[in-house]
């Protein structure tokens, strides 16, 4: 199946690979550089490359590329995922995915790369097995290991991967047994020029840290689980008490993971919690243009609307920006021409507004569009959708732990078109 | 030197490895100065792998890696390395075979040293090291190990450890790659792990298939039914493996689904999975399609899959169903693929791939989330372009001006490419609706003053497409493009006017002419394109109005006559022989007007991803849109089914697999232990029981048996309403179940005893009566059995009788009492519970003797209404303990209806505990349980449950008539399990039987407040007495009550704990409404039982 990995970083250069076959020589990823210089962004580079020997599949996550070669049919998506488990994991070890922490770590990736696959076919990608064989490093762990001269690979075996629940390891052991979980609702949305409403739809993520000692068996209830329309598991959820009963019953996995993901029925309205009140235009006659934006509440259940911020990918002609913001700062970046309004609280009794003028190339033709608005807000403590965690209860071990749901309601992909 | 001084520490043993180094070294030193540097690093890891220090060694491997990953080479640094693969350090250890595998093709000799180590491990008792030293010593590349690899696979494919195995199944696709030879070797040993009953290996065996062998179909028949049940649980990437494999399996063994006329409702399953195989011949004949079982067992244990996390998973389903399901039921996976667009770029892009081949055959079932296609600005050109062809594969009549709207958002982008390919896509809709063709050629017509050329040019050629579909009306648009001819450079958009302008001379006659006047002026600074079809104007014009352009054509030809490209040279001279007369030019001249002026057929827009369909969906070979390496064709459907009893599994599947859907091995086996009961051994009752349903699940519907928990209950209801109807009729009706059709003679032994029975006089019982309601008793039993004489023949699961028949047999002996108890189709469970308990036979002859007690003594409530027994028995099991929560125990519920054998107010609960784990678990019982006052009878303590055993117990809870929960604990000997048990509102009651006078005498004392009511809108399937009293049945626990009245439906019920009154009552309306009254006291208990009335009788 998976040949070999490439990591790419931004600037072209390949600084790690990786063979779970015969060796692949390096000069496989000309054909990707070509398609790369081809796309001009990196965003743009189509996923699957055809090469005359291979394929190229690659991801482009965190400024870095992973670029796999596979020889025969596969299914794209099987690499795809595995991809993204790879610098999931990467991410879940070091805390973050760039090229400095893995040219630091360089030995426990590549040991973790050969323990998540077998000749090219994924053996064990449950972060919970792959901690038990190689640990995460940490400062404390580090300082041990020199003075000790042990190793961040675990003598002990990976027992995890034998168990019928592989995702959670056994002998956990905690002093403070606690259980919290993130009920985090998105708001994707597409608003037309006049305020209209074009699209619109809630999509959610639970989110949970679980701390507990032993084996526990928990099981969530909503109060309102007929707003859930299409979810998707972790592999701990038993899908068959879902399906009778509404209910999230599962033995989480130790640590931080995702409980679920859902979708938020399309029958129900769609809160749009701001207006934006906006004006941009480019004169005929002479290099600039006006903006003007206002932002303000419009449903919001009572909250307030925070870490509000307005993101503009300006046309290409817009040299530089003259604005004033009532509230928050702005910045304009020349090279990538984004233009970020960075508000926070909103003030209901005294709306935020930018105006000003741009400045555009002299001689060059009057942008065709006016660019769309992409905002970016959080509200606390609220699920826009409505649902509500009922119960939370625990079998199967006999201490009491500390459970607690956070709701919040995020902007996802808020688009204004101008 | 330090090294040398080393060497000589370390002995003789290294003589190879001074070769080695003698080799390395003589390559550094060739080097020189130039490559001093590195040379000289390399020494230094050299020194450091052989010292004495573990660290220093580690160190030096840890750099190494560091080489190795980043593309270097450390070749020469193999003898000094691998002379550590024994070490004692696992992290030291691991990092020489990282090195290992990654040279060993290179250094083949030197590699042979490592091997002995690896056979040594390949012995070891630990089943990670045995499975990690196949996995290294697989992964060496040296041709010369390939028969000590082949022994190992061999032996590690037979290991008991389930990880050993998958290694070996890892190892066996190696082993392929590095020597083919040993190709049917290798498929021995696939053929056995296919056999594998691990989750852990399924998944790489199955890959290991599809590499070594793929067409080796054969191999899966045996094996196919158990990869369905067990796909669930097989971890995700093994489940896409299995998927797709059994995709091209399904595709050669079924036949196919899309016929027309075909049927295929959830119902048909039913159908198949209590027929035999000759019965299911017999219906394919009579129905023009029918599934075939495994078919749909396919499907279904698919399904669950769409929800999960993995992208690939979902996908993999999406094209299963795709590509095997109904047409009718493809529908359920756009929902799940709409949501993975919420994920990743490169995921979005796959599937929208494969949306986009969906829609353009079905756009009906991705119409509904059409918005969920809109463009952002902040997508990828890539996304953006496959978003524009699903909306335009979507368009239809009715959303047209809805897309059209949004595309001209599009039109406008700052994303020139994906602006083009908007017009392109207004184009396209604009041909396949002919509703707006106009507005959007008008529309079309605007963009042409666009600013930005690639618009514009697009726009051209989309208009020219158009223009050519419905010319006669739009000689204006054509005057306005002649007039833009000047200002438009891109050569394609020019061309296209040319070619219009010719295609259409008669309709722009003065203008026609004067771009060809300009075109004669800038003709040598065109591009060829432009040139050819400058050519093709004039020849046009020479023919519809020579007087005006004689002359400009004649100069445009020999321009073109002395031209740089032969192209047009050529052209020049084939349009200058056709259309201007001469003497040499022959009969060709005269059709020259109807050779260029023929009338063309317009062209047709068509999508790109048009003839995408001929790959499997899902494929590498689907997204690059050519086939690529290793592709495996999906085969078209069979015109007739291949022989599906290849697929029947002769052995007798182990308990563990049939005991999770006891609900159903209940019901089929419901006639079989009745038709038993008669024989004469007790023990050899029990044991036949449980082997006849062992029969039948290994027969045509054995598949059914291992199905997942709630397919199970809902076939088994299913299977329980066939049996209660089929009740009613003659025997002969119910011989279509497999399972009875076997024991046949048996039934008919039965049968003949019954009445004989019946015979005795039933004073006999007032002896057995305890509570003294001899009289009641008797009297009940003996109206009962009067009225339900003649059926009782036929009947095995009629209430009235059974009654009676037990306690002829509480009289005569115990023995009998234990058969008689099987007749009773709601006590059989109990049957196969006490071989496994070890509880005495005795207690349970005695429990069972009390129920049929407690049974007759609530029956002495009022003289007039009697507890009946139920005439249907609920089938829903319910989960109790899982066996992964329950290290291996697992444990199932269900409510038997019957009159708790311990105390009237008790609700009776049967229990299922099943030992999945691998070894025996001892002391069952029932721990501390909450609320504290909670009235449970416990059942006795299991000393002792054997693996895969399973036993059943009965319990008695006092619920007091509420839903809320038991909580208690199941304990084992070393573990306790906190569970609950909830009841459905209808569990809560016993079946009362009035006559309609009492009924209406009761229901006239509950008026008001304690009447509860609805109007519904009922089913039609639901509108027969049959249907609603199943229907009412299967929801609660109530008896029905004669009714004179053809429309009103009565039933009749008392809680359990209170005894109080519950009245149910369906009044049927015209068209198919009908009023649902519930009157009882207890009114939370009456707005929750029509709720849970209104459901089924609602939904057909």
């Amino acid at each position: 199946m998976i040949h070999s990995l490439f990591l790419i970083n931004h600037a072209g250069d390949i600084f790690l690979e990786k063979h779970w076959k015969s060796v692949i020589s390096r000069s496989v990823c000309d054909y990707f550089f070509e398609a790369k210089e081809k796309a001009v962004e990196p965003e743009n580079v189509p996923p699957v490359l055809q090469t005359p020997h291979h394929y190229l599949i690659s991801i482009y996550r965190d400024k870095l590329f992973f670029l796999s070669v596979v020889q025969t049919e596969v299914p794209p998506l099987f690499v795809i995922e595995f991809l993204h488990r790879v610098a999931d994991t990467i991410q879940d070890y070091f805390g973050e995915c760039s090229e400095s922490l893995i040219n630091d770590n360089v030995v426990t990736v590549y040991e973790l790369l050969e323990e998540m696959l077998d000749n090219g076919f994924p053996l064990a990608t449950e972060s919970n097995v792959l901690k038990e064989m190689i640990r995460p490093p940490t400062i404390l762990r580090s300082v041990v290991n020199t003075l000790t001269g042990s190793s961040n690979v675990g003598d002990k075996l990976p027992t995890g991967q034998l168990s019928s629940i592989p995702w959670r390891r056994a002998g956990v052991k905690y002093t403070n047994n606690e259980a919290y979980f993130d009920v985090i609702e998105e708001i994707d949305a597409i608003v037309d020029k006049s305020g209209t409403t074009v699209f619109a739809e809630i999509q959610g993520v639970i989110e949970a840290s679980v701390r507990l000692t032993g084996m526990p068996d928990l099981s969530m209830t909503f109060m309102n689980p007929s707003l859930l329309d299409d979810v998707s598991f972790h592999p701990c959820v038993r899908f068959k008490r879902w399906e009778s009963e509404r209910a999230l019953s599962f033995i989480p996995p130790d640590g931080n993971f995702t409980l679920m993901n859902y979708h938020v029925s399309s029958q129900n309205l769609v809160t749009i919690p701001v207006y934006v009140k906006q004006n941009i235009c480019f004169f005929e006659t002479g290099p600039c243009g006006r903006l003007d934006i206002t932002i303000g509440p419009k449903q919001t259940m009572g909250k307030t609307v925070e870490a509000l911020m307005v993101t503009i990918h300006m046309p290409k002609a817009v040299l530089s920006a003259n604005l004033t913001a009532t509230q928050g700062n702005y910045s304009y970046d020349l090279t990538t021409k984004v233009l970020v309004w960075d508000i926070g609280k909103l003030n209901s009794q005294k709306l935020p507004n930018l105006r000003g003028s741009l400045s555009l190339q002299s001689g060059a033709p009057k942008p065709e569009d006016n660019p769309s608005l992409n905002i970016d807000l959080k509200i606390q403590q609220v699920a826009i959708s409505g649902l509500k965690v009922s119960r939370l209860e625990m079998n199967g071990e006999k201490y009491k732990p500390f459970k607690g749901v956070k709701y919040l309601t995020k902007a996802g992909n808020f688009q204004v078109r101008t | 030197m330090s090294t040398i001084a080393l060497y000589n520490d370390q002995g003789g043993a290294e003589a190879a490895m001074e070769a080695g180094q003698e080799n390395s070294s003589s390559t550094g030193g060739a080097a020189f100065g130039l490559f001093s540097s590195d040379f000289k690093k390399n020494e230094d890891l050299k020194e450091m792998l052989e010292s004495n220090k573990e660290s220093l060694k580690l160190e030096a491997m840890k750099r190494v890696v560091g080489l190795i990953s980043k593309g270097k080479n450390a070749s020469e640094l193999f003898p000094a390395v691998v002379k550590n693969v024994a070490s004692k350090n696992i992290e030291l250890k691991k990092l020489v075979y990282v090195y290992l595998v990654r040279y060993a093709e290179e250094q083949q000799d030197l590699a042979l040293l490592s091997i002995s180590t690896f056979q040594r491990a390949l012995k070891d008792p630990n089943q990670f090291i045995r499975g990690s030293a196949l996995r290294v010593l697989s992964s060496i590349r040296v041709p010369i190990i390939v028969p000590i690899m082949m022994l190992a696979i061999k032996e590690a494919a037979a290991d008991l450890s389930p990880y050993v195995r998958k290694t070996s199944a890892h190892a066996i696709q190696k082993l392929y790659s590095l020597d083919p030879e040993q190709k049917e070797q290798l498929i021995e040993v696939i053929e056995k792990l296919l056999k594998d009953k691990s989750t852990l290996v399924a998944g790489s065996v199955v890959m290991a298939f599809e590499e070594v062998c793929p067409d080796r179909i054969d191999l899966i028949h045996k094996n196919y039914r158990k990869l369905c049940n067990l796909l669930v649980d097989v971890e995700e990437w093994g489940q896409v493996v299995i998927i797709s494999m059994l995709t091209r399996y399904a595709r050669t063994q079924f036949t196919s689904p899309w016929k027309e006329g075909a049927t295929f409702d959830e119902n048909n399953d039913k159908a198949f999975y209590d027929s035999d195989s000759e019965d299911k011949r017999d219906t394919t004949e009579a129905k023009p399609y029918t599934m075939d079982p495994d078919h749909r067992l396919l499907l279904r244990n698919t399904k669950p899959l769409l929800q999960s996390r993995n992208t690939a998973v979902v996908m993999c389903v999406a094209q299963l169903y795709w590509h095997l399901a109904p047409t009718q039921e493809v529908n359920i996976i756009t929902k799940s693929l709409v949501r993975l667009l919420r994920s990743h770029r490169e995921v979005q892009y796959i599937v929208l791939q494969n949306i986009a081949t969906m829609s353009i055959q079905r756009k009906g079932i991705f119409e509904p989330y059409m918005k969920s296609f809109y463009v952002r600005s902040t997508d990828a050109t890539h996304i953006k372009t496959l978003k524009l062809e699903i909306l335009t594969n979507l368009a239809n009549e009715a959303n047209i001006s809805t897309i059209l709207r949004e595309f001209q958002t599009y039109v406008k982008s700052q994303d020139k490419a994906f602006a083009a390919a908007t017009i392109q896509a207004i184009g396209r809709c604009a041909t396949n609706i002919t509703d707006v063709t106009d507005t959007c050629l008008s529309g079309l017509v605007l963009l042409l003053s666009n600013r930005d050329e690639t618009v514009v040019a697009e726009s051209v050629v989309v208009i020219k497409k158009l223009l050519q579909t419905q010319p006669t009306q739009h000689s204006e648009i054509i005057k306005h493009m002649a007039k833009l001819f000047d200002n438009i450079t891109v050569s394609m958009a020019r061309a296209s006017i040319l070619w219009l302008m010719g295609e259409y001379c008669d309709r722009v006659p003065k203008i026609a002419p004067d771009v060809l006047r300009k075109m004669a002026k800038t003709f040598t600074a065109e591009e060829d394109i432009v040139k050819l079809q400058t050519v093709n104007l004039a020849a046009k014009l020479y023919l519809t109005n020579s007087k005006q352009t004689k002359l400009l054509t004649q100069y445009i030809l020999n321009l073109g006559k002395y031209d740089q490209s032969y192209d047009i040279r050529d052209r020049t001279r084939f349009i200058r022989q056709l259309i201007v007369p001469n003497e040499k030019s022959g009969a060709l001249n005269k059709y020259a007007r109807r050779i260029l002026l023929a009338p063309k057929p317009a062209p047709v827009l068509e999508s790109s991803f048009k003839d995408r369909d001929r790959f499997q969906l899902g494929t590498l070979s689907h997204s690059l849109n050519t086939k690529a390496a290793g592709y495996q064709e999906l085969s078209d459907w069979p015109a007739v089914a291949p022989d599906q009893s290849v697929r029947n599994v002769e052995v007798i599947e182990p308990v563990q697999e049939w005991a999770p859907s006891v609900g159903k091995t209940k019901k089929s086996g419901k006639p079989k232990s009745a038709d038993k009961f008669y024989s004469d051994d007790e023990e050899e009752k029990k044991e036949e029981g449980s082997e006849s349903s062992k029969d039948s699940s290994s027969s045509s519907s054995s598949s059914s048996s291992e199905e997942s928990g709630s397919e199970s209950e809902e076939e088994s209801s299913e299977e329980s309403e066939k049996t209660s109807s089929d009740s009613g009729k003659s025997s002969s009706g119910s011989e279509k179940s497999s399972s009875e059709s076997e024991s046949e003679p048996k039934k008919k032994k039965k049968t003949k005893k019954a009445p004989q029975k019946k015979s005795k006089p039933p004073a006999a019982f007032s002896d057995s009566d305890e509570n003294g309601n001899g009289p009641v008793a008797q009297a009940s039993s003996s109206s009962a059995e009067s009225s339900s004489g003649s059926e009782t023949d036929s009947e095995d699961s009629d209430p009235p009788a059974t009654p009676q028949k037990k306690k002829k047999d509480v009289k005569s002996k115990p023995k009998a009492e234990v058969k008689s108890k099987v007749e009773v189709p709601l006590l059989d469970l109990v049957d196969f519970s006490p071989a496994p308990t070890n509880a005495p036979p005795s207690s349970v002859i005695s429990s069972s003797l009390i129920s049929d007690l407690e049974g007759l003594s609530l029956s002495n409530i009022t003289s007039t209404m009697q507890v009946t027994t139920p005439s249907f028995g609920p089938v829903k099991t319910y989960e109790l303990l899982h066996h992964m929560t329950g290290k291996g125990l697992s444990a199932k519920y269900h409510f038997p209806r019957q009159p708790c054998l311990y105390e009237p107010s008790m609700v009776a609960v049967q229990v299922i505990l099943t030992n999945g784990s691998d070894h025996s678990l001892e002391e069952i019982h029932i721990g501390e349980r909450s609320p504290a006052g909670l009235n449970i009878h416990c059942f006795n303590t299991i000393e002792r449950l054997e693996p895969e055993a399973s036993v059943t117990v009965s319990m008695g809870i006092d619920f007091s008539d509420s839903t809320q929960a038991a909580h208690f604990q199941l304990c084992t000997k070393e573990d306790q399990f906190s569970v609950s048990i909830q009841p459905a509102v209808g569990e809560l009651l016993m079946p009362s039987s009035m006559t309609e006078q009492d009924y209406s005498k009761e229901q006239g004392k509950l008026l008001g407040m304690n009447e509860t009511s609805a109007t519904i809108t009922m089913a039609t399937a639901n509108t027969s007495r049959l249907a609603i009293s199943k229907q009412v049945l299967s929801v609660c626990n109530v008896g029905e009550v004669p009714s004179s009245q053809n429309t009103v439906h009565r039933f009749a019920g008392r809680t359990v704990s209170s005894g109080a009154l519950v009245l149910v009552c369906l009044e049927l309306k015209e068209s198919s409404t009908a009023l649902l009254t519930i009157n009882t006291e207890k009114s939370v208990m009456a707005s929750m039982l029509l709720r849970d009335l209104k459901q089924p009788l609602v939904q057909a």
